[in-house]
């Protein structure tokens, strides 16, 4: 039986596979296994079933959106970015008009503050979150296009938030009802600013050895330790936590996720200067800390598999960087062009050349696998590409920010004063921060480990 | 979705591989290669081939043709990179296939294409001069004659060269060496008056030649595309061709890196296995890593020859450039972790070796496709 009206190519290669295969190809189709016959027949299959779910209108159940609805939807969506977002806010935002939110958040213009307002009341400071909680219910090529749409006008992120980015997704995942109720829409409209209490003075990599108490005192917990690299701890409302539950049990299994409010009596937190020059971390102190029950996320004890998850996405995050930077950056090519001797359109220094294409080419090469994992994962195909642009992502970061300066000569060195342009100096302070992405969210090292053991499967020491 | 296969696409790789695995495995280059076998490729193997369709895949329909697609093509010649099969594939039914569907005219592809997708006729592109692929550093003549043209020349090279029925050789009909201006493409019989043809043995096993026509008359309706005009349509050719062989290195980068990685939990050192050494484990990472965005890479280019033809010069040097290095760097890890037993002419191994190599140079070394991709960036 031959299944009706699917694809011509699928038909014509269906024909070409299933006719009886000695008769047709000699020796040379007798080796189709009957596993292939029956992929042939079950693809065509498939053709039919999409065929017919494509002439029914629209199923509210069934969520498929089709090429139309997306177009229409990104012209819905230009339009209103169009409306709404204000000439001065679609352009890159250097690190002092970015808009962080929290307690202590201030806009740094008026039109920071309407960009951020018309975004959070569309819930698109947090566009794939659900609806009931604030968020925007867009599916992931809605958010896409919205992604998309921004960039095409420069427009600038709206809110940046840990909370979006790293515990937002973990508590829509982990989290109890009141949790969600009360934590993410705050995270949302920006009202909370959060940090992550993960690494530890005696435990970075090996994280599991983290040593931070929580102890069971009846109605809280009693949390004593302290917590260091912590990004924005002096400007964060709230932490997320993983503290030692079971001092007894194996290191993962004794670890638990829990929700810290900074104002509490005994958190104290002290600012750490980096090579950049700017204090972006700190140590932070727990010095009897009560924190109430009802913060613990999850079981008791299974901190480290939400830890695991959150790592997921503050990976991905770290590792679009270079294609999605929220923080533009010259690109070397621009650089180039101001910066180099040119010879006939080439640039005159073969090594500058050969390295400026090389970065391009890895860029290039990067930018399209961010898209495969996209689409990968919309067609449910499973992939090892995930797992590796962490460590892609943050070490491009690094060849760009040096590329930046050797093209920059001596007007890339400079370290503060008016006789370096803006961008010049943004370049240097951003070369320094580029060493700490290889670091931060698990070094490079530690990410090939990870890809030696799930992706390939080596044996393990 | 350009960087996913599709269900008919995935199906085309499995039967391939099965295909291959049976009637084409490294272990039937070796004994192409030990024979000293005259043609270079088993010729039943090909019938085989171009009766799964393989020779017609990119071919229209009203010529016989699958018009499956240029990914389908891909994933084809990546699956007989993993197996090291050696066949037209390459210089058939992509690159000539390519020259005449895209500058024949109606009476040249009906006379051709049928045959070509039935796999009964091959072809071979003539093109190098020199030692390095430098595609408008042409020399050969192409002049007017008494009825038609005469082909004076000399080629290096060409792959398939002495077995080809046909082939498309690159000549100059006017200006000079190194203009791009001035190029055309003749259709010669191989075994035409005048046409001398010498076998080369390489290291990769595979077929290669070096030819000289002497006075070689060429009939007008030989000549593909527009005579003194061919430089569009043959960068066309060439950037197909790159893109094949980056999809054919994939396949092989893959297969050597699938092997090592076996390897390295198979062999015992020290009381345990040497992939437990992180020496080891994060070169290997880093090799991965690497074929991720090769495979990427390869995805885009291969559906940028249907999708996106505007993008495919881009694409095209972005592929071989990368994918050189990725068969260079692969192989010769590859060699590395298998220690002693890496450098026997048992292991098959030192095959993926070789084959990179000449991969790695037709139709275009790292450096010239840096250097393209460099100059179509403006720098
Ligand atoms: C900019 C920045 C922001 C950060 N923000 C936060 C934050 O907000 N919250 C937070 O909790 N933490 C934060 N961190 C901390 C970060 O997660 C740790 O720095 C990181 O996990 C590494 O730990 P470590 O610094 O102790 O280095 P170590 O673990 O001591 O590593 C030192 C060196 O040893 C190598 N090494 C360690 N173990 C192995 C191994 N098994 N195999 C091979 N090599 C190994 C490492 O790769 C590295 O090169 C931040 C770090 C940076 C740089």
């Amino acid at each position: 039986m031959r299944p009706p009206a699917i694809g011509v190519n699928a038909a014509r290669f269906a024909a070409l596979y299933r006719a009886p295969p000695i008769a047709r190809a000699g020796p040379a189709c007798a080796v189709l296994s009957p596993a292939v016959t029956d992929m042939v027949i079950a693809s065509a299959g498939a053709a039919v079933k999409l065929a017919r779910i494509d002439d029914r209108p629209q199923q509210p159940e069934q969520e498929t959106l089709r090429v139309q609805d997306l177009e229409q939807f990104r012209l819905e969506v230009r339009q209103w970015l169009q409306d709404n977002c204000p000439e001065s806010q679609r352009q890159p935002a250097t690190p002092e008009e970015q808009y962080w939110g929290g307690r202590g958040g201030h806009f740094p213009s008026d039109d920071a503050r309407l960009w951020f307002e018309h975004m959070r009341d569309r819930g698109w400071t947090a566009p794939e979150w659900p609806e009931a909680y604030g968020g925007g219910g867009l599916d992931p090529r809605q958010a896409r296009v919205l992604k998309e749409e921004m960039k095409r006008i420069q427009a600038r992120t709206p809110l940046y938030s840990l909370g979006v980015w790293m515990l937002g997704p973990a508590l829509l995942e982990f989290g109890n009802e009141a949790q969600k109720q009360r934590h993410i829409r705050a995270i949302v409209n920006g009202e909370i600013r959060w940090c992550q209490g993960y690494s530890e003075p005696g435990s970075g990599s090996d994280l599991a050895s983290l040593q931070t108490r929580a102890e069971d005192r009846g109605d809280h917990y009693l949390v004593n330790g302290s917590k260091i690299w912590t990004t924005s701890a002096d400007k964060s409302d709230w932490i997320f936590c993983l503290v030692r539950t079971d001092p007894a049990a194996k290191k993962q299994e004794g670890i638990s996720f829990l929700l810290i409010d900074m104002a509490s009596p005994g958190v104290s937190v002290t600012p750490i200067e980096l090579i950049s020059g700017e204090s972006e971390f700190c140590q932070t102190f727990f010095d009897n800390v009560k924190v109430p029950k009802e913060n613990l996320v999850g079981e008791l004890n299974q901190g480290w598999s939400i830890a695991k998850a959150l790592l997921v996405h503050e990976r991905k995050l770290m590792s679009e960087l270079g294609s999605d930077s929220p923080r533009q950056q010259v690109a070397p090519t621009a650089a180039a062009r101001e910066y180099l001797a040119f010879d006939n359109g080439r640039i005159a220094d073969a090594q500058l050349r050969s390295d400026l294409v090389d970065y391009d080419m890895q860029m290039h090469a990067i930018g399209l696998t961010h898209f495969r994992c996209f689409e990968e994962k919309a067609a449910g195909v499973q992939s090892p590409a995930p797992l590796v642009m962490k460590y892609l992502g943050t070490e491009a970061e690094k060849v760009k920010s040096e590329l930046l300066l050797a093209i920059m000569g001596s007007r890339g060195l400079g370290w503060e004063g008016d006789e370096f342009t803006a961008a010049e100096l943004d370049t240097l302070r951003l070369w320094a921060m580029s060493k700490a992405m290889t670091i931060a969210g698990g070094t490079s090292e530690v990410q090939l480990n990870v890809i030696a053991k799930n992706v390939l499967r080596l044996p393990q020491s | 979705m350009a960087l996913v296969l599709n269900e008919e696409q995935r199906l085309l790789r499995d039967t391939a591989r099965e295909f291959l695995d049976q009637r084409a495995p490294v272990a039937a280059l070796r004994k192409l290669r030990d024979s000293r076998d005259a043609t270079g490729y088993d010729p039943a193997l090909w019938r085989d081939m171009a009766e799964l369709g393989w020779a017609s895949i990119i071919l229209p329909e009203q010529y016989g043709g699958l018009e499956f697609g240029f990914t389908g093509l891909g994933v084809v010649l990546e699956e007989c990179g993993r197996s090291l099969s050696a066949s037209p594939l390459f210089a058939t039914a992509v690159v000539g296939a390519s020259a005449i569907l895209l500058g024949g005219s109606e009476a040249q592809k009906a006379a051709l294409l049928p045959s070509l997708a039935a796999g009964d006729t091959t072809l071979a592109l003539a093109l190098e001069e020199t030692h390095h692929h430098r595609p408008h550093h042409i020399a050969a003549t192409l002049e007017r004659g008494d009825n038609g043209y005469r082909l004076n020349g000399h080629k290096c090279f060409v792959a398939d060269g002495h077995s080809a029925d046909h082939l498309l050789v690159v000549a100059r009909s006017s200006g000079d060496t190194g203009d791009r201006d001035g190029l055309s493409l003749a259709l010669v019989a191989r075994d035409a008056p005048g046409v001398r043809c010498q076998r080369t043995i390489m290291a990769d096993s595979r077929n290669a030649a070096n030819l000289r026509f002497e006075d070689v008359a060429i009939a007008e309706d030989a000549i593909i595309g527009e005579a003194g005009a061919a430089w569009p349509l043959l960068e066309q050719v060439l950037d197909r061709g790159r893109v094949a062989l980056a999809a054919e290195m994939l396949g092989l980068s893959r297969e050597a890196f699938e092997r090592t990685v076996a390897y390295l939990k198979e062999r015992v050192q020290f009381g345990v296995h040497i992939g437990s050494f992180q020496a080891l484990q994060h070169r290997a990472a880093q090799l991965q890593a690497d074929i991720e965005l090769c495979h990427s890479v390869v995805l885009q280019a291969l559906s940028s020859v249907d999708d996106n033809p505007q993008q495919l010069p881009l694409l095209a040097s972005l592929a071989k450039a990368r994918l050189n290095e990725l068969a260079k760097r692969v192989t010769n890890e590859a060699v590395q972790m298998h220690g002693g037993i890496g450098v026997t002419d048992e292991l098959e191994i030192g095959f993926f070796l070789k084959r990179a190599r000449v991969a790695m140079q037709l139709l275009g070394d790292t450096g010239y496709h840096k250097d393209r991709y460099a100059s179509l960036c403006g720098y």
